[in-house]
């Protein structure tokens, strides 16, 4: 077994919502220090899986395997977030340390200068007082990369991170992607801009519910693939009998 | 003296019954309003409503059990507003119908349930105390109570205060780094009950979420971030009770409505004439805008 090489391994993962498998009979594993984008239609479980590989969600069939010590930030889709409350910048960041700080730990001066280092990273010097509602999209996503910086994961999860956001602050984010990549964090990303991932990512996911491809990105997002996880992801059925594959 | 500072300072001086209820605001404002600002921001305004009602049937049951004691209400109270509140996230959870409804489908159902236990041995009084509270009849014991509920409140906000922002605005990323989500969002529902039944003698199951939702509502007028508001909203809410008292106590009329009409007057001045976001302002402000 390879352990070294690999960051997190699916094993037969399933996720169901009301019985409906949004992810079905998924096995495979993410290479450790590389970076895969998870694409495929709507409603194709991209999401679900980046739940059950964070540990945001619980109800799966089946085993995702990791490291017991690994370090996992997930960045959700922006709509998980209410930038309407009254948030400064500076606090949104600081939780970034929850792994030292907690629930009740104080921020010492060390810890405000990783704060300050990390919103100078995503170019957001002097705007920790601003208060969060204050910024447009694309600020505000560079702020919540400013709160990965400081999680110091081993794994980095981000659903659809750049959607709604401007070609400058995507390069800019894209360019994190990869220092990350060479600090050897394994990065995964669902995304839906399939030049952005052949630019920038090596592995490919291609999930219409069930896996229609895995492996490197030129070989993965091919017409006939592409062509295949569109047929797969249209059936909805509710006559559907139960799935008896052997888990 | 002169009258204005007679008519303002003279009831306060003269009567210990109205030293007490003076100070009962003050502490019911303390506790709540922090409470009521949490709520507004979280879209949980309605909550604070349903929880009010709901904390009737228990402070009747106690009553049937009891009399009026107020141990045996306060208690009644928190349980069935707490029931309440368990039953209501409950069904939400569990299918697929918003927390919203099934707040308001158990908080019905415990207003009708409460009404018709008072009947069975009280008197329409007796409603109309539990209803709408009797600030002027605060004693000591009530008055520990409320001092309690709001010390604990206030100790416990600033000690939860990153786990309950952060599950406010941000719920996914407390879940992901195995912050404690549902202890803290129940910890805010086991607060806003025991500050609803703390000032439930004194403003009365309809009136006590008065003094908590509208001084916040009116705080988001003046500044924004949370702790300035809820700063903001404890002011209104001290300075309504004040004024709210000696309305009823000059014009003698009921001191409970009194207390949440001024609180009301507040939020009415603060939507017109707010320095945030008021109406007036919104219409004076020129065009004008910065170089960059």
């Amino acid at each position: 077994m390879k352990t070294a090489s690999s960051a997190v391994r699916v094993h037969d993962l399933t996720v169901a919502y009301r019985g409906h498998p949004a992810v079905h009979h998924l096995s495979g594993e993410f290479v450790a220090g590389s970076m895969t984008a998870v694409v495929g239609p709507n409603g194709a479980g991209k999401s679900s899986l980046l739940n059950a590989l964070g540990g945001a969600l619980r109800g799966y069939e089946g085993r995702v395997e990791h490291d017991a010590t690994l370090r996992i930030a997930y960045l959700p889709q922006a709509s998980a977030l209410d930038r309407s409350f009254p948030v400064q910048v500076v606090d949104v960041v600081a939780v970034g340390l929850w792994a030292s700080i907690g629930n009740f730990g104080a921020l010492r001066r060390t810890d405000r200068a990783r704060v300050d280092e990390a919103l100078a990273a995503v170019g957001l010097s002097g705007f920790g007082q601003r208060l969060l509602g204050e910024l447009s999209a694309g600020q505000a996503q560079r702020v919540l990369f400013a709160r990965v910086l400081l999680q110091d994961a081993g794994l980095i999860l981000l659903d659809e991170p750049f959607n709604a956001i401007d070609a400058r602050t995507t390069a800019d984010l894209l360019a994190l992607l990869h220092r990350w990549k060479h600090e050897a964090r394994t990065v995964i990303a669902v995304l839906h801009d399939l030049d952005q991932v052949r630019a920038n990512f090596e592995q490919t996911l291609l999930l219409a519910r069930e896996q229609v491809s895995w492996g490197p990105t030129a070989q993965v997002l091919d017409a006939a693939h592409l062509f295949k996880a569109r047929q797969m992801s249209q059936a909805w059925d509710d006559t559907a009998v139960l799935c008896e594959r052997a888990a | 003296m002169s009258v204005v500072v007679q008519a303002l300072v003279g009831p306060f001086v003269e009567f210990p019954f109205m030293r007490r209820a003076l100070v009962a605001t003050w502490a019911l404002s303390l506790g709540s309003a922090p409470i009521g600002c949490l709520l507004v921001l979280r879209r949980m305004s309605l909550v604070g409503d349903a929880m009010a009602h709901a904390v009737l049937p228990g402070a009747a049951a106690g009553f049937l059990l009891a009399g009026l004691s107020l141990p045996a209400m306060s208690l009644g109270g928190f349980v069935a507003a707490l029931g309440v509140a368990l039953a209501a996230g409950f069904v939400s959870r569990h299918t697929p119908q918003r927390e919203d409804a099934s707040f308001a489908a158990f908080y019905l159902i415990a207003l009708a349930l409460g009404v018709l236990l008072v009947s069975l041995r009280g008197s329409q009084m007796d409603l109309m105390h539990m209803l709408f509270g009797s600030v002027l009849a605060v004693d000591d014991a009530a008055l520990l109570q409320i001092a309690v509920v709001a010390s604990v409140t206030l100790w416990a906000l600033a000690l939860l205060y990153r786990p309950l922002v952060l599950e406010s605005f941000d719920p996914g990323f407390l879940r992901s780094v195995g912050g404690p989500g549902a202890a803290v969002h129940m910890a805010l529902l086991v607060l806003l009950v025991a500050n609803l039944v703390s000032a439930f003698q004194a403003l009365g199951t309809l009136m006590a979420v008065g003094l908590m939702m509208l001084p916040a509502t009116a705080a988001r007028f003046w500044v924004a971030g949370l702790p300035a508001m809820a700063a903001v909203a404890v002011a209104i809410g001290a300075v309504s009770g004040t004024l709210g008292l000696l309305l009823s106590y000059h014009a003698e009329l009921p001191s409970g409505p009194c207390i949440v009409l001024v609180c009301g007057v507040a939020y009415v001045l603060s939507v017109l004439f707010g320095a945030r976001d008021g109406m007036l302002l919104r219409q004076l402000r020129k065009p004008a805008h910065l170089t960059r």
